[in-house]
Formats: structure tokens, C-alpha cells, sequence
């Protein structure tokens, strides 16, 4: 059995980002990179998998510039098999990137395709459903479970009310959510042990077709401290004149 | 061409959509797909699905495709349903898609946020139709003279088997559209010491009770009570945080409530840089005497 983890390169999603003071991009200078915590979980996920369920061949892309390449050796490092790096400097929206990944799963034919619900840094939350719709794949987004018989996954997701179960036939696209599992920490040394594993990096197969263009980054309003009350009796006054209680 | 179709996954959807579909100036029509239609929403066709249950993603994006022909224009109330859904509708459709949409520059250009909510991106549509899923707090109703509504046929053939639904709703009101909200965080300890302090004053004050991702993580809460980037946006009248740091990731989820009030025993925690009302005490106090006071 072949997974297919795309993973993305993000900020820091801890750091502080401010827009550029042109508002024409984001001041990303001197900020950590990372991958994708969604994505670092599908790619726990299918070690963990493979763990189970033994002979799973693990792969990992990604498309980007070639600093991807740092995430894609810790990927490598975390225990994926081999990574493909798509390498490109252009800006895609997240259906150029399905579009993409679809041509890749055309060539690498996984039976699955595990990948992050969303990416911290654009929060789009677009990309794997978009992927199974080009595929014409089942898709389960927010996945919390997941396991593996067969032809067969069954899945628990996330809903707004609680969560379902499901069962798909594979290939399938399943996106990951917070609850499915905390991905283990790789230290510095297993990062560079890593580095004899395959990197194979490609142009992409088209020219992204962008759907959407972003034209201005500004700070989003904050909201300002207001007072600090020094009793529970004082906090309710406050409530009471306020009407709200 | 330029016309607007709302999904509504469930009926008050459409309501809170309203104002946006009002904002594009052009005529917009809605698609209920459960329950039954409300009226006076303005739209100009109202088509009823009926539906006992919105299937798996891949047979509903098929099953509304033929419908969303000649509109511009397809929106629904962000949610994970609604994701989940249109994102794949956008893609056969082969549009484009701006999700949590907080304002309307015009009909190709929106605002939305990005990096949990810290920075907000212009996005300007390049394809035609494009599909949306909007935040409706930015949006204020309206209402107008709805038409007869019309039965639809949406197939719901999925290769997907749902095997089982779990839905803890309960009687509270719904996170998204509560107006008192109050939530708690890692410090709760478990289930039971959180329903009980948490849900204890939510249920005096009427209202829904949230958490942070630390304590859904940590089996405290439902995973449906993350409130945040990844988890629910809210925006209530008031937003009682009781042991809840402040994190980016949550924050964003909670930037739109009127009044936010944090009781925690740090005074240095960040939370208390953004809230209304700021309490410094440890909240096995100071939530029940508040509680015993709402109820005098
Ligand atoms: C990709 C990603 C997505 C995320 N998405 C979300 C999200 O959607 N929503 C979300 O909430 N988080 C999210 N997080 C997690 C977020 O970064 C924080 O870790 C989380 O919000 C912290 O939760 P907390 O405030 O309950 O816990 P903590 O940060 O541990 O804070 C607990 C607070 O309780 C106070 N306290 C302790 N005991 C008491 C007491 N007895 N009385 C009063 N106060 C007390 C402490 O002083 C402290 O301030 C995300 C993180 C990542 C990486």
C-alpha cells in the first residue's frame, strides 16, 4: 500500500506575522518556518499506520521553493520513505495546488492520500476536498480516527455537533484535525540521519491557474484591555450595568 | 449570471445570510436543504430539498452541481459542514473559493482572515462562479418578500458509508448563535468538574458553553465546543473565559463578542489584554459565587 502526505512549508504558527509595511505581502523575515502542524499530524498518522499495518510505502511532497526541502527531510526524519519536492517559486491558490497534486497522484497512484484540514498560515481549509473532487476519490475531512483493513478506512471525523463514522473504499482523501494524534518529536540528529533518504524534486507538470489573488495584507483591528475588577461582587455590578446579566 | 444561490444546510442558515446576499445587489435565490423554508428572507426562488439528512460530501457536491447552473455567485454559512461540502462543489464547478468571508469590497474582492485571525487578506476572484462561505456576524439581516418555494431532487448516492453520528447538541443553545458563551480551559480537570463550573453558569445565564482546544484535547470538552482558528468563530453579547490563557489560535475565535470577560489566576496571562472585564482569581471560586450571585 502507497500514502501519498503532501505537506506545506508555514510560519511558525506561534510567531507573530505582520504584513509588510506596503501591505503588498507578509514580513515573514527572521521567523521560523515549519511544517504544517495539520500536515505533521497525516504524516504521524501514516508512520503510525505503517506501524499497524506493516508494508506501507510512505511519500511525502511538497510544492514550493526549494527551503521546502527542510521540511520535507524532517517528514523523512518523522519516518516517511521517500519525498518529492514539486519546485517552484510561483504563488498558487489552493485549487492550483489540487490541480497539481491531482497530476501527481496520476503518476504516483497511492491508495491514499492523507493530508493537514487546513494550513495555519492561509486557514483556507480548501485543498483536499478539492484534490478528491479532480480525483473523483471519497474524501473525510477532520479526521479524529482512522484505521485501515484492506480496501476499506474507516474514519471518525469531527462535526460541528459531535463526530460520525464512515467508511470509505480506498483511494480516498482524508484531511486531518487536532484529535487524531500528537506527533512525535524529532531531535536535530534524526533529522541529518534522514538525509540518505531518496529527495526527488521535479518541476510541476503545469503552470498554476490561480483562482483567487490576495491584493493586501493589513493587521487585523486588535481589541485593547479594558478593567480589572478586584471581586466577584464587583464583576457583577459591572455585568448588571452593563445589562447583560 | 449574476445571481446568488444560498445553501442552507439548515434553515436559519439562510437568515443569517441575508445581509451578505443583500451586499452583492443582485438577486439571490436559496436552497433548503432540510427543513422547512422560513419566509421573508427576500429571495427571489426558494427551492425546498427536504432532505432527512445532508449526505457524505462527495454525493451532496454532486447532488446540488446541476442546481448551482447559472449562478455566479454560491454561499453558506461557514461551518465544518460547509467546507467540508463546497469545497468540493467549487472544484467541480471549476470556480473559485473564498472561505470565511468577513466583508464584501464587491462582487470579486472580499476580506477574509489569515494566520488565526492576526492579519486579514483582501482577496479578489478571478473565476467565475465563485463560492463562498461566509462569517454572518459582519452582516446584519434583512428581510424582504419570499416567492412560492419550489421541490428539488438532490441524490444522495455516496460510495461513503456512514457507519454512525454522534450529535451532542443538547439543550443549549448553539455555539455560533449564542448570546452569552462560557468557556473553560485546561484547568478544568475533567468532564464532570467542567459541566459542572462551566456549564453550571452557562445554564444560569441561559447560554453555551465553549472550550479551548487544550481542554478538548484533554477529554475535558466535546471536540464541537472548540472554540478558535481550527474550531468554532463566535460572537456573543458576552464571553465569560474561566482558566483560558489567551492563545492566538483561541482568540481568533472569539474576536467578535461584545463584552469578554476573563477570570483567571494569572494576572499575567494575555487574555487579560484583549478582555472587557478582567477578574485575577482561581475560578473554583470565583465562577460558582458569581453563578449564586445571577441567580439572587
Ligand atoms: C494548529 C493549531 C491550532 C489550534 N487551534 C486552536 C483553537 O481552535 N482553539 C484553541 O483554543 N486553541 C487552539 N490551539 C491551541 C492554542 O495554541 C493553546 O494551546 C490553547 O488555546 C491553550 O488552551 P488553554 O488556555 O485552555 O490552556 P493554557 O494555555 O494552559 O492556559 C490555562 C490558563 O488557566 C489559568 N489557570 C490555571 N488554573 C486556574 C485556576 N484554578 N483558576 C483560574 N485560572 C487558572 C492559567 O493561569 C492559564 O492562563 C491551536 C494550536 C495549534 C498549533
Amino acid at each position: 500500500m502507497k500514502i501519498l502526505v503532501p505537506i506545506k512549508r508555514v510560519v511558525d504558527p506561534y510567531a507573530k506575522v505582520r504584513p509588510s509595511a506596503d501591505g503588498s505581502g507578509l514580513d515573514t523575515a527572521g521567523l521560523k518556518f515549519e511544517i504544517n502542524p495539520f500536515d505533521e499530524i497525516a504524516i504521524e498518522e501514516a508512520v503510525r499506520l505503517r506501524e499497524r499495518n506493516g508494508d506501507i510505502e510512505i511519500i511525502v511532497l511538497s510544492i514550493g521553493t526549494s527551503e521546502s526541502e527542510e521540511q520535507l527531510r524532517k517528514a523523512l526524519a518523522m519516518g516517511a520513505d521517500r519525498a518529492i519536492l514539486v519546485e517552484t517559486s510561483e504563488v498558487y491558490d489552493s485549487p492550483s495546488i489540487a490541480d497539481e497534486l491531482a497530476a501527481q497522484v496520476n503518476e504516483i497512484r497511492p491508495d491514499l492520500i492523507l493530508m493537514g484540514k487546513q494550513a495555519t498560515d492561509d486557514d483556507a481549509n480548501q485543498a483536499g476536498q478539492m484534490l478528491a473532487a479532480l480525483l473523483d476519490y471519497p474524501q473525510a475531512t477532520f479526521a479524529s480516527k482512522l484505521t485501515v483493513q484492506g480496501s476499506v478506512a474507516l474514519v471518525t471525523r469531527e462535526t460541528d455537533s459531535g463526530e460520525e463514522c464512515l467508511e470509505l473504499p480506498l483511494p480516498a482523501v482524508i484531511t486531518t484535525d487536532l484529535r487524531l494524534n500528537e506527533p512525535r518529536y524529532i531531535a536535530l540528529p534524526g533529522i541529518i540521519k534522514a538525509r540518505s533518504k531518496p529527495l526527488d524534486r521535479r518541476p510541476p507538470t503545469n503552470a498554476p491557474k490561480l483562482r483567487t489573488r490576495i491584493t493586501r495584507y493589513e493587521l487585523a483591528p486588535t481589541r485593547s484591555a479594558g478593567v480589572k475588577v478586584n471581586s466577584v461582587d464587583e464583576l457583577y455590578q459591572a455585568l448588571k450595568s452593563k445589562g447583560v446579566v | 449570471m449574476a445571481r446568488t444561490l444560498i445553501l442552507a444546510f439548515e434553515p436559519s442558515e439562510a437568515v443569517s445570510l441575508t445581509g451578505f446576499a443583500a451586499q452583492l445587489q443582485q438577486p439571490f435565490d436559496v436552497i433548503f436543504l432540510t427543513g422547512q423554508a422560513p419566509a421573508d428572507i427576500g429571495a427571489e426562488r426558494v427551492f425546498v430539498a427536504n432532505l432527512d439528512q445532508v449526505a457524505p460530501a462527495d454525493a451532496t457536491a454532486k447532488g446540488v452541481l446541476s442546481l448551482c447552473e447559472g449562478y455566479s455567485h454560491i454561499a453558506s454559512v461557514s461551518s465544518m459542514r460547509s467546507k467540508d461540502i463546497l469545497a468540493r462543489l467549487a472544484s467541480l464547478l471549476g470556480g473559485a473559493m473564498v472561505t470565511d468571508v468577513v466583508s464584501v469590497e464587491s462582487n470579486t474582492v472580499y476580506k477574509r482572515p489569515i494566520l488565526a485571525g492576526s492579519v486579514i487578506a483582501t482577496v479578489e476572484v478571478l473565476q467565475t462562479p465563485v463560492v463562498l462561505t461566509v462569517r454572518p456576524a459582519g452582516f446584519s439581516p434583512v428581510s424582504g418578500n419570499d416567492s412560492a418555494s419550489e421541490a428539488v431532487t438532490i441524490s444522495s448516492e455516496s460510495v461513503v458509508t456512514v457507519v454512525s453520528q454522534t450529535s451532542r447538541g443538547g439543550l443549549r443553545p448553539d455555539l455560533t448563535r449564542a448570546k452569552v458563551i462560557v468557556s473553560g480551559g485546561r484547568p478544568l480537570k475533567d468532564s464532570e468538574t467542567f459541566e459542572r463550573i462551566v456549564g453550571g453558569l452557562a445554564d444560569r445565564l441561559g447560554g453555551a458553553v465553549g472550550a479551548t482546544r487544550a481542554a478538548v484535547d484533554a477529554g475535558i470538552a466535546g471536540n464541537e465546543l472548540q472554540v478558535g482558528q481550527t474550531g468554532k468563530i463566535v460572537a456573543p453579547e458576552l464571553y465569560i473565559a474561566a482558566g483560558i490563557s489567551g492563545s492566538t489560535q483561541h482568540m481568533a475565535g472569539i474576536k467578535d463578542s461584545k463584552l469578554i470577560v476573563a477570570i483567571n489566576k494569572d494576572p499575567d496571562a494575555p487574555i487579560f489584554q484583549v478582555a472587557d472585564l478582567g477578574l485575577v482569581a482561581d475560578l473554583y471560586d470565583a465562577v460558582p459565587a458569581l453563578q449564586a450571585l445571577i441567580g439572587s
